[in-house]
């Protein structure tokens, strides 16, 4: 069995009154690529905020590596190699591409607070080699904030992986993307988990992607976990059937 | 684009030698005006570290100021500290007194930051408008000696004449404190902390997760622009003889604030250049007319509608984006037009007697530019762009 990375345990949290997650468990094991799915407002984003603290649960443990780390500020999260991209694309947009990657690496080179040396000269090996590896070379002088919203989130995913972090959690990874930019993004995404032995756990609403690329599936339904399992099981199980793969949709 | 700018001409040499030589070919007057303007130049680029790097908008800067006048003012005053000592110590006090206001204002965001930093120099302007024994209270604090400034007697006695002598060397000494202390911001604004200041201002939230305490960086540049506003505030003690409550009232906020984004936020020179035009501007139009404050709010209409980028922003656009060169033209003519008609309706309204043509031919023609205006913009830049295709071919 694979090492754990990520675990949460019994985590509950409740927004006056409504139950986003209710008694939630579940592990993502290391260099695995680990999928939350469930309709819309199956609580999958505020999930993902309690794990790196941006909400503090009212219940429950987060563990990273055998480290508690529930209620940490955020980033002191990402510190401990934790990264994230967000549902809505998050980058900074007035920055160049450059500019975007080249930030994260300041901020995890621990130079944020060099006050003296100019910013242009900073990890500009790490940043070229980052954007050649996303396929960002040559957009690199573009505002971030101009670019289409598939480049965008290659952006997003730059500074995410700028961190070098051994786990990623992404909140929709293509949301809002054309099916032949998730297809290109999706198979990128699989190859970097690969190259940097990175333990990958992601929401996603399209299951295409979902069942091609997960090792493990888990179903969350009205802040509850309803099954956990190989794509296999999941796909094969009752509940899941009936809760949310026989709706029509997906 | 910058490149393009300082490419062609050199703006810095030329700026340079003009500001280095005003004590030898200006007048008294021209060089206190140049006195203010190199200390408010200083003072609104502490403040665009705040705007335009870190997206925080200060509405209540002029308290560091304040205090960093004061706090130098009362040390060389009543103390007898020299002056270099004493202008530290006047930044060390506004950037203490920053970081502790500071700590309470980043723990909010816009509008209520904003409303906070008003808030926080309201108490300062009301601490030094009673506190009678230290501060002089409404009166204010007279008493601030000049610098002794015998060591460049040799430089300007032979040249500069004598009544005009002492000016001439507190400018010299203001100019060469308040570049060195321009020069150390633009460090700052470019450093790996300005780039960080940069990522806060366009998303706090994603700069969190690069693993940046924001508020702890947000105090960070909170403290610096209060230290460098209160430097500048010492000299402007100096410069004027005393110090009195109104360095820290709002309205000198606000006068600081319009500078700024005259200037342009985004650009490092925009303070400098907003206070410079602002501040000559301010000195050509009061001797013509007492409404000096409706012409001011005419500017700043103009540029919060039609160049929110400021002038420097609408330079730099207008020389490395010939394709945006019709449309800013335009944009020129149209608002001159308009600030001009609305300048002859107020004249009209405000002369004895009330002038009725002045009036109905101010407002008739901003009628007229205002429900034109879409087709005289297109007309214009229509023109400019034939122009501009006759002289490329």
């Amino acid at each position: 069995m694979h090492e754990v990375m990520l675990e949460v345990r019994n985590l509950t949290k409740a927004f006056s009154g409504f139950v986003a997650t209710n008694d939630v468990s579940l592990t993502a094991e290391k260099n695995r690529i680990t999928a939350v799915i469930g309709p819309n407002g199956a609580g999958k984003s505020t999930l993902f905020n309690l794990i790196t603290g941006h909400i503090v649960p009212d219940q429950g443990v987060v563990i990273l590596e055998g480290r508690d780390i529930t209620a940490i500020a955020p980033h002191k999260i990402c510190r401990l190699g934790m990264a994230r991209s967000f549902q809505r694309t998050n980058i900074f947009p007035k920055l160049t591409v450059y500019e975007n990657i080249q930030a994260a690496f300041i901020s995890h080179g621990g130079r944020g607070l060099d006050m003296w040396g100019a910013a242009t000269r900073q990890f500009r090996d790490k940043t070229d080699a980052m954007l050649d590896s996303l396929a960002l070379t040559d957009v690199a002088d573009t505002i971030a904030g101009e670019m289409s919203h598939g480049a965008q989130k290659q952006v997003e995913l730059g500074i995410a992986l700028a961190g070098e972090p051994r786990i990623l959690l992404l909140d929709e990874p293509t949301a809002g993307m054309s099916a032949q930019e998730t297809r290109e993004s999706i198979a990128l995404l699989a190859k970097i988990a690969q190259e940097r032995g990175l333990t990958l756990l992601f929401t996603e609403h399209d299951m295409d992607v979902v069942f091609s690329i997960s090792q493990k599936i888990a179903v969350l339904h009205q802040g509850r976990i309803i099954a956990t399992g190989s794509p296999q099981e999941v796909r094969e199980n009752e509940e899941v059937r009936r809760v949310y793969l026989g709706g029509g949709k997906h | 684009m910058k490149a393009l700018l300082s490419d062609r001409i050199p703006w810095v040499l030329i700026i340079g030698l003009l500001a280095a030589t005003t004590p030898f070919w200006g007048s008294r007057y021209q060089i206190d005006l140049a006195t203010y303007i190199v200390i408010f130049a200083m003072f609104a680029t502490s403040l665009n570290l705040l705007i335009g790097s870190t997206g925080l908008v200060a509405f209540g800067h002029a308290a560091y100021f304040g205090v960093g006048a004061y706090v130098c003012g009362i040390f060389m005053g009543d103390l007898g500290i020299p002056f270099i000592a004493a202008w530290i110590l006047g930044g060390v006090g506004a950037a203490l007194v920053a970081a502790f206001f500071g700590y309470f204002c980043v723990r909010l965001t816009q509008t209520y930051f904003s409303m906070l930093t008003l808030a926080c120099a309201q108490i300062v302007w009301a601490i030094a408008f009673k506190w009678n024994e230290v501060t002089g209270g409404e009166q204010g604090y007279p008493r601030v000696p000049m610098p002794e400034m015998g060591f460049l007697d040799p430089l300007f006695a032979p040249f500069v004449h004598p009544r005009a002598l002492t000016a001439a060397k507190f400018y010299f000494i203001a100019l060469v404190l308040s570049g060195l202390c321009i020069w150390l911001l633009q460090r700052i604004t470019r450093s790996s902390f300005g780039r960080i200041l940069n990522a806060i201002r366009d998303n706090p939230e994603r700069t969190q997760f690069i693993g940046i305490n924001v508020r702890r960086y947000q105090l960070i540049a909170f403290t610096l622009a209060g230290a460098f506003a209160g430097l500048a505030g010492g000299l402007f003690g100096i410069y004027k003889r005393g110090v009195y409550p109104d360095y820290a009232y709002w309205s000198k906020s606000a006068e600081v604030l319009i500078m700024t984004i005259l200037g342009g936020i985004h650009s490092f020179w925009g303070p400098t250049v907003g206070s410079a035009v602002l501040i000559l501007l301010n000195g050509m139009i009061v001797s013509y007319t007492e409404y000096w404050p409706f012409v001011l709010g005419v500017i700043l209409l103009v540029i919060l509608f039609a160049f929110p980028d400021g002038l420097m922003g609408t330079i730099e656009a207008f020389v490395s984006k010939p394709g945006e060169r019709p449309e800013i033209i335009a944009k020129l003519i149209w608002w001159s037009a308009a600030g001009y008609a609305a300048l002859v309706a107020v004249i009209g309204w405000t002369a004895a007697p009330r002038n009725l043509v002045m009036i109905g031919a101010g407002v008739a023609a901003l009628a007229v530019l205002g429900l034109l205006q879409a087709h005289i913009m297109r007309v214009l830049e229509r023109v400019f762009a034939f122009l501009k295709g006759r002289a490329d071919a």
